[in-house]
């Protein structure tokens, strides 16, 4: 298991928009990738459930990254927080 | 056949196939099944032609609004496969043993309120994309075509009602008539028909559940008649009529290009009324003069946001471009709580005849005014612009309003950004106004009479209220004499002043405003050239 903490730097946090490509991007790995705030959290690959957790710009999320490719399926997902939120 | 009668509010006459436009959130029956399997192959199916819809729709928006536009389409289609919405359809089916639409409208409900339920504006708003979603598989669900009004072939539209925000959408030129349940004269509905001249009924006791889509219908606006599945005979009759009022629509044609002259040599402008950057087409088309009101609300009504200065600069600057030296008065946002957009949070009002609107609004929301503003400057360089604010009463909301433009001509100036002052008058819509219309034409550039609030407002009419209609009349002698003093007091403050209600376009007062000395009249574009005719006959 990899996990890693990003704060958003996104105006508008994780809005509808990129939290579709977040999905698009976690449906690409195996590994089962989940994202947590304050107690709550979402699988990365369910849509609606990511928005539902409401992340705003400056918040911080952890995300957990378990599964057979979770060494670059974690790169991955970082890089995307990274360049898109 | 099936043969109603209803009130037209534009007369006219047409044939084609029906485009049926029901309201969404219609409640949803709950069928008991027996069959889980089969209704979720039904889902499946649905949710699959959704998705195939909302492609073309992406790809069309992405080609004609761009990219991050069209964005929301592919959310909605990321929305239509999250496994947790399609598990909660799913579950819902096989344990309550309910039909797949019901199980859809709930789950839809329940995501919607999840998302209500959040405490950021943003996704507060996502609702509206969930019950979209929904909405959409329940009309697959239950095979209604959704109106595709960019690929709908001219088609007359039936329904309830209609919206501002649902005729923004709305390609005219496909459309040949409208037949509505309910709706008045002064209507949205009307006023578009109007505009677009098209015939169109209102009050039709048309049951839209038996109405399909693609049914042919004919609509008859000066019997006030709609027809569906109309007779071989009747349909012949119409074909017939048809192509006489063409013919007369041609000989009409013959008066581009002349004065709007009197025998004994008075002249009156006539300019047309338009609520979009494409209906300058109409105008010019019907060899307008010059725009004498600009409904600048289209830019703010059907979408989630403020349109920024720059889209505004661009559709202003377009206008002014076309129109080529042409006046082209830009009335300032007119939105309230009768016709608004979701975003301005304005809630309801028990009378927002008399609510928060128009100015009210600009003057206390003043970011939302100078945005207006700046946009409107700026476009003033590239053409003959003027600027219009409605909803005046007092002197003191014209000295704030004077207060606001030095305070945005300052901002450009700081920023270098070229702009010119353009002329600035203000509608003359209330009483108030009227009985002020001395002091109030020393200081702006001209007025233009809004009939239509002028008379809700002295007859205390509300133009939305249907029973009223019979007690609506503009030809009061309280209102000509509004009129008249309002004329004479610009003049003799050597203003001009003119008329942009629907009272302008009323051939029976042509010749009275004439006489009255109206400098102006402003009318649907498909009024113009019948006017020039009765002018000219004057």
């Amino acid at each position: 298991m990899k996990t890693f903490d990003y704060t958003i730097k996104d105006e508008v946090g994780i809005h509808a928009r990129p939290a579709g490509q977040l999905v698009k991007e976690a449906k690409k790995y195996e590994s089962k990738i989940t994202v947590s705030i304050n107690g709550k959290s979402a699988e990365a690959t369910k849509l609606m459930a990511v928005m539902g957790l409401g992340v705003k710009c400056g918040q911080t999320v952890e995300v957990t990254v378990e599964g057979a490719d979770e060494d670059t399926a974690c790169e991955g997902i970082r890089t995307f927080f990274e360049e898109n939120l | 056949m099936i043969k109603l009668s209803g009130k037209p509010v534009y007369q006219g006459i047409a044939m084609g196939p029906a485009a049926v436009l029901r309201k969404e959130d219609q409640p949803v029956k709950r069928i008991r099944i027996a069959d889980t399997e089969t209704e979720i192959a039904r889902l499946k199916k649905a949710g699959k032609e959704a998705s195939q819809q909302l492609q073309k729709l992406y790809e069309k928006a992405k080609k004609e609004v761009g990219e991050s536009s069209a964005a929301i389409f592919e959310v909605h289609q990321m929305m239509l496969e999250d496994d947790d919405y399609l598990d909660a359809i799913h579950s819902m089916i096989c344990t309550e043993m309910v039909n797949a639409e019901f199980a859809v409208a709930m789950t839809g409900d329940n995501f919607a309120a999840m998302f209500v339920g959040m405490d950021d504006d943003y996704m507060k708003a996502r609702a509206a994309d969930v019950k979209d979603i929904s909405n959409r598989l329940i009309r697959n669900l239950s095979g209604e075509k959704e109106i595709d009004f960019a690929s709908m072939e001219p088609s007359v539209i039936v329904a309830d009602d209609l919206t501002p925000s649902e005729t923004v959408q709305m390609d005219k030129e496909k459309i040949l008539a409208f037949v509505t349940v309910h709706g008045s004269a002064n209507s949205h509905t009307s006023i578009l028909a109007r505009m677009m001249n098209i015939p169109a009924l209102i009050g039709v006791p048309v049951n839209l559940n038996e109405i399909r889509s693609g049914m042919t219908v004919m609509v008859d606006g000066f019997r006030g008649e709609a027809v569906f599945e109309p007779s071989e005979e009747i349909g012949m009759a119409a074909r017939e009529r048809i192509q006489k009022e063409q013919d007369k629509i041609k000989l009409l044609q013959e008066l581009k290009g002349k004065e709007n002259r009197t025998k004994d040599g008075r002249t009156i402008n006539i300019y047309a009324n338009i609520g979009s950057v494409s209906d300058v087409g109409y105008a010019l088309e019907n060899d307008a003069g010059g725009i004498g009101l600009f409904r600048s609300e289209f830019l703010y009504l059907g979408r989630d946001d403020y349109p920024s200065e720059e889209e505004q600069f661009q559709a202003y600057r377009q206008v002014v471009q076309t129109m080529a030296g042409k006046k082209v008065i830009i009335r300032t946002l007119d939105i309230g709580a009768d016709k608004q957009a979701d975003y301005f949070d304005l809630g309801k009002e028990d009378n927002p005849a008399m609510g928060y609107r128009a100015i009210r609004i600009c003057l206390k929301e003043q970011e939302i005014f100078c945005t207006q503003l700046r946009a409107l400057l700026r476009a003033a360089v590239y053409g003959n612009l003027s600027v219009m604010y409605p909803m005046i009463t007092s002197v003191d909301e014209v000295t704030k309003i004077y207060e606001i433009v030095e305070r945005v001509k300052e901002e450009l100036d700081t920023n270098g950004i070229p702009y010119k002052v353009p002329e600035q008058g203000i509608m003359i819509e209330t009483p108030a106004a009227v009985m002020i219309s001395d002091e109030l034409a020393e200081m702006v550039d001209f007025f233009s009479i809004g009939t239509n609030d002028l008379t809700q407002y002295t007859l205390a009419v509300d133009r939305q209220n249907e029973r009223l209609d019979d007690f609506y009349n503009p030809h009061h002698k309280a209102i000509l004499k509004m009129i008249q003093m309002v004329v004479d007091n610009a003049h003799i403050a050597g203003k001009w002043a003119g008329i942009c209600g629907e009272l302008g376009a009323d051939p029976k007062l042509t010749k009275r405003f004439i006489d009255m000395g109206i400098d102006e009249l402003s009318v649907a574009p498909s009024m113009i050239l019948p006017l020039r005719e009765i002018v000219r006959e004057i």
